[in-house]
């Protein structure tokens, strides 16, 4: 059974001028131990599905269609008390910046044994070496010492690891983590993926990793999820997304990626910018971009189908019952 | 063709935020509507009145304390009554307003002459000498209230010209004590402007051609950070003609042969105890509805176009 | 710590001898301080003597340092218009403005800090709205006007709370005198004290809920609210904490103005303090009560700021970081 199951979620946002889609019909799940990769562009709807998850959508956003399920329990439309006992205890979030994702006036195990306090029903020792267990875990030397030290007194990529902390306090099933390694130097980020990597192995917890960049996605992800203008286009394995794209806006995504030992005069890019939330064209978001455009392409959206790989599906008129029929 | 790109235009003007924000707060009109109808009246009053209350010769004591019109022994010819000389209370009032406004709005114009160069100059130059200087100097003038630095440059002004000499220059004294009071909030908020503006790409581009820096002042970084600090001027409107009737009621503002709405009130204060609450009354309705209105503007101006300063 | 501390005074005292010097200037060349103290029919010799006795033809600097010592020891001269020692005067109505602005200070900071609050937490709420356009007519309600109601509705038509002055007044042994001893001091300080607090409360309430929102809005808030914490936590621990150094700066400068502020109150009250002290003295040009009300209230200033940084320590961890560093 999948840690967590989402079934054609679609949120939106009233607007004087009518109702903006940010998000239609996704579908995805992730399995207990397994990253899952979340990529698009920024805008496209990576990380407002994720709040959506977490119920923590801003308002005037909301659910407004689709299903999300936790563990086999629905909890899309639970109370905001109800959704409180979730959060922080069976859903962790990470967010991009570790520098302004802490509380400045707070010592770290002041954070770490409120989270705990307000979910466990256990005495205030207790909760002390919990926290300072979790810190060893995420690697934070001396962690005895480092109980009562404030945030700034921290490096930026120890930061990081403390929120990661605080993300696993209560054994989370799932964690969700926002660009947890853009706001860091590229020598911290891959030691911050690493801990990521090792703790949803060892401790079997769901992850899903939003990000914009597909090094990390590379480096950390076991599937991949990619969104463009609020449609899931394409999923699947990692290896078999990033070697044999079958979007074609994935396609352009992995050919505008520079490779080691290959000789371009200029880097392919796809031409033009994704299509505001008010003004998507007909059919397919991507049609205006496309290269193999086809008329019912400007009409019609086409499903997520099954390709020639197993296991890697793609939303796109090229692909019909597992064959490509161009 | 000429109507249907000013159609087209009305569509456009019709259809932005900003105007559906307008039309969409009902406080918002109401205050423009008094705020223009304050205004035409303070500046219209020697055609919508005949009555010329700061001249003495056309006073006449037998006039002196009728009601207004609806109170017994009122008289329809001075509908909001007459004061103690004989004065009508609503062009009184008329003629009031106009020196409230006209002080107000000069005294912002010259903090804002103050404060922006100082400003932006000090923002762009963060961190030398001459930001620590004119930030310091904000500083503590800020800590110190405005009303209390426009009573002491009041206080100097007095003591050095000859008491007729002061009567004439009242206004300009006054527009001079609360425009030097005012200006560092100005310098600070075009500073904090400034600052996030000079770190920005096109700036660096202007330095490397080599454009003078007065002329990237002028040109680049001026027009991106006057907005903010013209919206909150709208509320210093609010605020200077507070200080400005404040000043007067205490009997150091502008003088009663020619009084603001403050002298007025000042006036009429004293014959509150004895009845004759319009004197008094009907200025200081005017006056809150008149800092009220400025006020709500002032708010909406800030939440519509910047609603992070809220 | 203590570094930081010793730099503060240092500053205080600048700004100190700034103002002084400014007091100083208002004293010695606006207008000519000799002709305000002969009568008409002195002599220019006797002037002249008079300038040497008092050291005015002394050097700048002499002079500037005599005014100084004496202003230490609370010698500012001789009031023009009063014909008494400055600091006699002072003394006497210093009492009566400070007991107004304690009293205003705490209605203000109270009323302020709850309405802020409130507003800032409870956005929607129609409450909110009421105090939200409540505090923007208080802003629009000039502080004379406020009290002109005032006395109006409770001293004239229901002649429940006297109009004007202190009230009895109780000499404590030193010398200090307090109406708050008193029930006629009591009601005698409601009306004006409201009437000071109203402008402030609205002032520190707007700030609190604008400080309140933005803190709201950190990302810090939304990753406690992501861990699960509960909504009261949130909002009276990490939120509130987080926006107490902008209120107590604005809270000390606040109190601070309260002072300046008291002109206004004791004028239309006819309160016996300083500030309708300084009042006479502007309409008069008594120069001495000038100068030394404008260091008074500048040391007050200081003395408030003093407090204020201090309490940063007390609440910001990254301040006592950056001064051990």
């Amino acid at each position: 059974m999948s840690v967590v199951d989402i079934e054609n979620l679609s949120i939106e946002f009233p607007t004087r001028r009518g109702i903006l889609k940010a998000i239609e019909g996704l579908s995805f799940s992730i399995e207990a131990g397994e990253i899952l990769g979340v990529v698009g562009e920024s805008g496209a709807g990576k990380s407002l599905t994720g709040n959506a998850i977490v119920g923590l959508l801003e308002p005037p956003g909301r659910v407004s269609g689709g299903k999300i399920t936790l563990k086999g329990r629905d909890i899309t439309h639970l109370s905001e008390n109800e959704m409180r006992r979730v959060r922080g205890a069976e859903i962790g979030v990470i967010f991009q910046d570790p520098l302004t994702s802490l509380n400045p006036l707070y010592t770290v195990g002041k954070q770490l044994t409120q989270t705990i306090l307000t979910h466990r029903n256990i005495s205030y020792s207790k909760a002390k070496d919990r926290a300072i267990e979790l810190l060893t875990e995420v690697g934070i030397p001396a962690p005895e010492l480092r109980f009562d030290a404030f945030p700034h007194e921290f490096s930026g990529g120890m930061r990081q690891r403390v929120v990661i902390a605080l993300a696993l306090c209560c054994d989370p099933s799932l964690i969700i983590a926002d660009e947890p390694t853009t706001a860091l130097d590229v020598s911290v980020q891959a030691q911050i993926i690493a801990l990521l990597k090792d703790l949803s192995r060892d401790k079997g917890v769901a992850t899903m990793l939003v990000t914009h960049d597909m090094g990390v996605i590379a480096e950390a992800a076991d599937r991949v999820a990619v969104i463009y203008s609020g449609r899931l286009v394409e999923i699947g394995d990692v290896r078999s997304v990033i070697d044999a794209p079958k979007h074609p806006y994935t396609r352009g995504l992995m050919d505008s990626i520079p490779q080691i030992g290959q000789n371009l005069k200029y880097l392919p890019n796809i031409e033009g910018a994704m299509p505001r939330l008010d003004g998507r064209p007909d059919g397919c978001a991507f049609n205006p971009r496309c290269k193999m455009v086809k008329p019912v392409c400007r009409e019609e959206i086409a499903a997520l189908r099954a390709t020639e790989n197993a296991g890697q599906m793609a939303a796109c008129w090229i692909y019909d019952g597992g064959h490509k029929y161009v | 063709m000429q109507t249907a790109k000013l159609s087209k235009w009305w569509a456009g003007f019709y259809d932005h935020d900003v105007t559906w924000s307008f039309l969409h707060s009902p406080l918002t009109m109401l205050a423009s509507l008094v705020t223009l109808l304050l205004v035409g009246a303070a500046f219209g009053a020697p055609y919508l009145t005949s009555y010329t209350p700061f001249e003495p010769g056309s006073l006449s004591l037998m006039d002196a304390f009728l009601p207004p019109a609806w109170e017994a022994g009122g008289s329809a010819a001075h509908f909001l009554g007459t004061d103690g000389q004989g004065r009508d209370v609503l062009a009184a009032i008329m003629y009031g307003t106009q020196i409230s406004l006209i002080v107000g709005l000069f005294s912002v114009l010259l903090s804002v002459a103050i404060g922006i160069p100082l400003g932006i100059i000090a923002g762009y130059a963060t961190g030398s000498w001459i930001d620590t200087l004119i930030m310091r100097v904000a500083d503590i003038q800020l800590t110190i209230p405005p009303i209390l630095i426009a009573l002491m440059i009041d206080g100097v002004v007095r003591t050095s010209m000859s008491n007729e000499l002061h009567e004439e220059m009242a206004i300009p004294v006054l527009i001079f004590s609360i425009g030097i009071a005012s200006w560092p909030q100005y310098a600070r908020i075009t500073r904090s402007g400034a600052m996030v503006e000079r770190r920005k790409d096109y700036i660096a581009a202007a330095k490397l051609i080599q454009t003078p820096a007065w002329l990237i002042l002028l040109r680049h970084i001026f027009p991106n950070v006057v907005g903010p600090t013209l919206i909150v001027a709208t509320i210093g409107v609010a605020v200077a003609i507070i200080i400005e009737a404040t000043l007067s009621f205490l009997g150091v503002g502008v003088p009663p042969t020619n009084p603001s709405l403050g002298t007025l009130i000042r006036i009429g204060n004293n014959f509150l105890f004895s009845g004759e609450w319009w004197i008094t009354f009907f200025p200081a309705f005017t006056l809150v509805i008149l800092v009220l209105s400025v006020n709500l503007i002032g708010d909406w101006l800030r939440d519509t176009f910047n609603p992070k300063l809220r | 710590m203590l570094n930081f501390i010793l730099k503060r005074l240092v500053q205080s005292a600048i700004v100190m001898l700034v103002v002084a010097l400014l007091s100083f200037f208002l004293f010695n060349f606006v207008g000519d301080p000799i002709s305000n103290m002969v009568g008409q029919e002195s002599t220019t010799k006797d002037m002249e003597e008079l300038r040497d006795q008092l050291g005015l033809n002394d050097p700048f600097i002499v002079q500037f340092g005599r005014f100084v010592v004496n202003a230490v020891q609370g010698d500012f001269g001789i009031s023009y218009r009063l014909q008494r020692p400055v600091e006699d005067v002072v003394a006497e109505r210093m009492p009566a403005t400070l007991e107004l602005v304690f009293v205003s200070a705490i209605i203000a900071i109270l009323l302020g800090v709850a309405g802020g609050l409130f507003t800032g937490l409870k956005k929607k709420h129609w409450f909110s709205k009421v105090i939200l356009t409540g505090s923007l007519v208080g802003v629009s309600l000039p502080t004379f006007v406020i009290g002109i109601l005032l006395i109006y509705v409770f001293a004239v038509k229901f002649q429940i709370l006297p109009s004007f002055g202190r009230g009895e007044v109780v000499t404590l042994d030193s010398g200090w005198t307090t109406g708050l001893l008193t029930l006629s001091g009591w009601k005698a300080i409601i009306l004006p004290s409201i009437t000071l607090a109203l402008y402030q409360t609205t002032l520190i309430l707007r700030i609190i809920r604008s400080e309140m929102l933005e803190v709201m809005r950190a990302d810090f808030i939304k990753f406690a609210r992501a861990r699960g914490l509960r909504q009261r936590d949130i909002n009276f621990g990490h939120a509130l904490k987080n926006t107490l150094i902008p209120v107590i700066t604005v809270a000390g400068l606040q109190i601070g103005s309260l002072i300046a502020f008291s002109i206004i109150t004791e004028t239309v009250f006819q309160w016996p303090g300083m500030g309708s002290l300084f009042i006479q003295a502007v309409q008069f040009a008594d120069v001495p009560v000038m100068s030394a009300y404008l260091v008074m209230v500048a040391f007050f200033f200081v003395m408030i700021n003093l407090i204020v940084d201090l309490l940063y320590f007390v609440v910001d961890p990254r301040l006592r970081v950056e001064v051990r560093g």
